[in-house]
């Protein structure tokens, strides 16, 4: 597994064959390393026939070519299981014990049924607005599982099971999504922008890939308190052309920072399909571009996201370097409420991936393998999560929100004079026209 | 960015030279090399009480708080485009040698890199110094400051913070820099609640209100004059010392007009102050703002209350600089003392260009004229 991951030298990228040519190479790629001290060593009389350029470590060549991205086979899927829930090869099966295997299938199943409900209230309007995770169950409750609780999570939008895996609650999700006065960050964000300090996931915010680089921060930061713990930070495909992507992977590679860049590739950023998104082999092929380990990973497979996670946490806080992380899946929900995806995509297309490769169902496979869940089970656990899920929002619905106070505090961390002041004039206004607002649905002072 | 061969540092590098070589040890000579500025440095003078002192130029008062700051907090660290060997500007000369490579560190030529990265390592708890090498170029990372480090403790309802966040960036006009090494962009960063900006006039500020920045608790951005970085000497005390932020300063008390402004145009504006005195017999009150956000609003009412008089000078264009707000506030607050209405002296809204500077930039003759127009209204 790790040596896999481990060596990927650029040197590859010229060759047809990624697969096993990569570890051939890779001690031949040694002697490329580049030197990383500060000034540039004299070459020796001998060497002199090799390039001497600070910028690359190479040689010389006499042909004129070009390097083609588009002439190799793609990075290959690792995956443990096949669609039946099968294990391929039983060297790579993890092992995990039924108890943690019914932990995961649990979280997964509950953050459906949680989307599913949450989907609705936001249809029925109890919410402005919702994204669901249909289809990327996997990659949540696969990675989170692989790693330290104190483990720093950066994450996009698209994460929630990561955050349930680590105990975020069911209240704390819908508190969240009413925006309701037990909402941690008092309905100031839109719904689903969930971040708890205790479980040590940071706040998620609308701009995408901000937190790629912020990421990057936070791990250089661990290093250096030498905790031995690790960062990982979520992103799809699409936040993956934003600018502070290419910032983050190149900070993290030239500052050796211990950070698990894991992308969920689903095929669509809303409606823009992957080939107009890039046309290199997906975000994998990048990594070693920056000098960051890379794989590629099937994400529905629960039990293939979890090793190569792991695995990845090894390499990083060994080695303290980066690793990246593409998880393949498809978005089988719309993007958002917002958005209706049948405008761009066959329904057929999306049956597919529902009905024939579904990490859900391929876990249910697996553990209807070993005759660790049958029909029975599954009814009563479906019975319990819709009930947990609907006692929840019915308990949610009912709070008020934060009072106003709310919308003015945090901005620094003391008020100052001129917030104040604003305060009490928004006070005294809805105090002289608090019939023209919705004062009641807001905890007084 | 682009055109990096164009930076300064070669200019600077001469201009150390001269200023190090026995001929400009003479005050006179000194004076030569300020007299191709448009101001007049004046030496603040600092108490007894503030304990041993020592000469320095606006760079060095910098790097003497980046080394107290390190010194005092473990956690501290300092990155950014060249900063490793000293700095384009010399402000982190000998750092790296101090406390070592993994708190001292270049990092890939990215402003939106560099700010991320630096509100990571905030959020992590610790304290991050980023340098931007021009305030020029600090746009690629506008949506990392305006929608990321302002609003990270709010949206996160106080769980998650990037408050031992400071950016240092030099900053406004130096002679010959054109239209990417002269900007003030500061009125940007007015419109952004959750942040701090903080611009000193001279080497004893820097010292003391970069350390308050640094160890505030919200991300700040500290603007350097870069044109001060050298030109401005005097001297500095040694102690670990903190100038209070959002606290403005008045240098002069008068009673006809109030004159306000930051950074380098506080010295343009103390000439002024002196024209006006002795050609006019107009007695004027300077005052330098110093924190841009939240800026002291009490003093300037206080003052205007007093003189009736206002003139407000910065070197970024008028339309939507900072003194709008500062007028339109002043308006509100003091009607009815105001006896003219008030006067802004700006760059123009123009990009800032090269040959025209002197034309551009406003200076003490425009600011004098503007004197003239407020006690002849």
């Amino acid at each position: 597994m790790a040596a896999i991951i481990r060596a990927l030298p650029l040197t590859c990228i010229r060759y047809p064959k990624y697969k096993s040519a990569a570890i051939k190479t890779a001690s031949n790629a040694l002697q490329f390393q580049r030197l990383e001290s500060t000034s540039q060593q004299i070459p020796k009389l001998e060497e002199f026939d090799k390039p001497q350029f600070p910028g690359s470590q190479s040689r010389w060549t006499e042909k004129l070519e070009f390097v083609r991205g588009d002439i190799y086979d793609g990075i290959p899927v690792y995956r443990v299981m096949n669609r039946d829930g099968n294990i391929i090869d039983p060297s790579h099966d993890p092992k995990l014990s039924q108890e943690m295997i019914t932990k995961l299938y649990k979280g997964m199943t509950l953050l459906n049924t949680m989307d599913r409900i949450l989907y609705e209230s936001q249809r029925q309007g109890r919410i402005s607005f919702y994204m669901t995770s249909f289809g990327e169950e996997g990659t949540h409750f696969g990675s989170a599982a692989a790693l330290d609780p104190q483990d720093m999570i950066y994450g996009q939008y698209r994460e929630a099971g990561v955050l349930m895996y680590r105990g975020y609650t069911l209240d704390q999700f819908v508190n969240q999504c009413y925006g309701n006065k037990n909402d941690i960050a008092r309905g100031r964000q839109m719904p689903v922008h969930y971040g708890i300090k205790s479980l040590n996931f940071v706040s998620i915010s609308s701009p995408l890939a901000t937190q790629m680089p912020q990421a990057v921060g936070s791990a250089y930061a661990l290093k250096r308190s030498q905790t031995g713990l690790c960062v990982i930070c979520y992103f799809g495909e699409g936040a993956s052309s934003e600018g502070d992507a290419h910032a983050a992977l190149n900070f993290a590679a030239t500052l050796n920072c211990p950070i698990i860049f894991f992308c969920r590739n689903n095929g669509y950023a809303i409606s823009t399909p992957t080939h107009e998104q890039y046309k290199g082999d997906g975000i994998a092929a990048r990594g070693p571009a920056y000098g960051i380990p890379s794989i590629r990973v099937d994400g529905n497979d629960i039990l293939a996201v979890y090793n190569v996670t792991k695995a990845a946490r090894q390499l990083v806080v060994d080695e303290s370097k980066p690793v990246l992380i593409e998880a393949m899946t498809y978005r089988i929900g719309h993007h958002s409420t917002s958005d209706d995806s049948s405008a761009y995509r066959s329904v057929d297309e999306v049956r597919f991936w529902h009905q024939k490769d579904h990490p859900i169902s391929r876990l249910r496979k697996y553990m209807e393998n070993l005759g660790w869940w049958d029909e029975n089970k599954e009814k009563a656990w479906k019975e319990e999560t819709k009930k947990q899920v609907m006692q929840t929002v019915v308990k949610a619905e009912k709070l008020k929100r934060a009072p106003i106070d709310e919308m003015l505090k945090d901005v620094y961390d003391e008020m100052p004079p001129h917030l104040k002041e604003q305060l009490e004039a928004i006070k005294a206004h809805i105090e002289q026209y608090h019939e023209h607002y919705p004062v009641d649905n807001y905890e007084k002072n | 960015m682009a055109l990096r061969h164009l930076r300064l540092a070669p200019i600077f590098k001469k201009l150390t030279r001269l200023e190090n070589s026995d001929l400009l040890k003479s005050k006179n000579q000194y004076k030569l090399l300020c007299r191709l500025s448009h101001f007049t440095y004046v030496p603040d003078t600092v108490s007894a009480s503030d304990g041993e002192t020592t000469r320095m130029n606006l760079f060095q008062s910098v790097t003497n708080a980046l080394d107290i700051a390190l010194a005092a907090d473990p956690s501290a660290v300092i990155f950014g485009e060249d900063v490793a060997f000293g700095g384009v500007f010399r402000c982190t000369v000998g750092l790296q040698d101090k406390y070592g490579r993994d708190r001292v560190f270049n990092s890939p030529l990215c402003e939106q890199g560099i700010v991320g990265f630096g509100i990571g390592m905030a959020v992590a708890g610790a304290t991050a110094i980023a340098e931007i090498q021009f305030a020029d170029y600090i746009y690629p990372a506008f949506d990392q400051i305006i929608n990321e480090a302002a609003k990270y403790r709010f949206r996160s309802g106080n769980e998650f913070n990037c408050g031992g966040l400071t950016i240092r960036a030099p900053y406004g006009a130096v002679g010959h820099g054109a239209l990417y090494h002269s900007q003030s962009p500061e009125a940007f960063f007015a419109h952004v609640p959750g942040i701090k900006i903080v611009i000193p006039r001279g080497p004893l500020q820097a010292k003391g209100l970069l350390l308050s920045c640094i160890r505030d608790k919200n991300p700040c951005i500290f603007f350097e004059p870069k044109i001060l970085y050298r030109m401005a000497v005097e001297q500095v005390p040694l102690k670990d010392y903190e100038l209070p932020l959002s606290k403005a300063e008045i240098l002069t008390e008068g009673d006809d007009v109030t004159v306000i402004g930051w950074g380098t145009e506080v010295h343009v504006l103390r000439e002024v102050c002196q024209l006006a005195q002795d050609k006019l017999n107009v007695s004027c009150e300077l005052i330098d703002l110093m924190t841009i956000l939240p800026w002291d609003k009490e003093t300037v009412i206080n003052s205007v209350k007093k003189t009736g008089r206002l003139l407000i000078a910065h070197e970024a264009p008028l339309t939507g600089g900072f003194g709008a707000e500062i007028a339109a506030t002043v308006q509100n607050e003091c009607f009815l003392n105001l006896e003219a209405p008030i006067e802004r002296v700006t760059g123009h809204d123009a990009p800032f260009s090269h040959v025209f500077e002197p034309f551009y930039i406003p200076s003490k003759w425009r600011c004098f004229d503007a004197i003239k127009k407020l006690i002849n209204f």
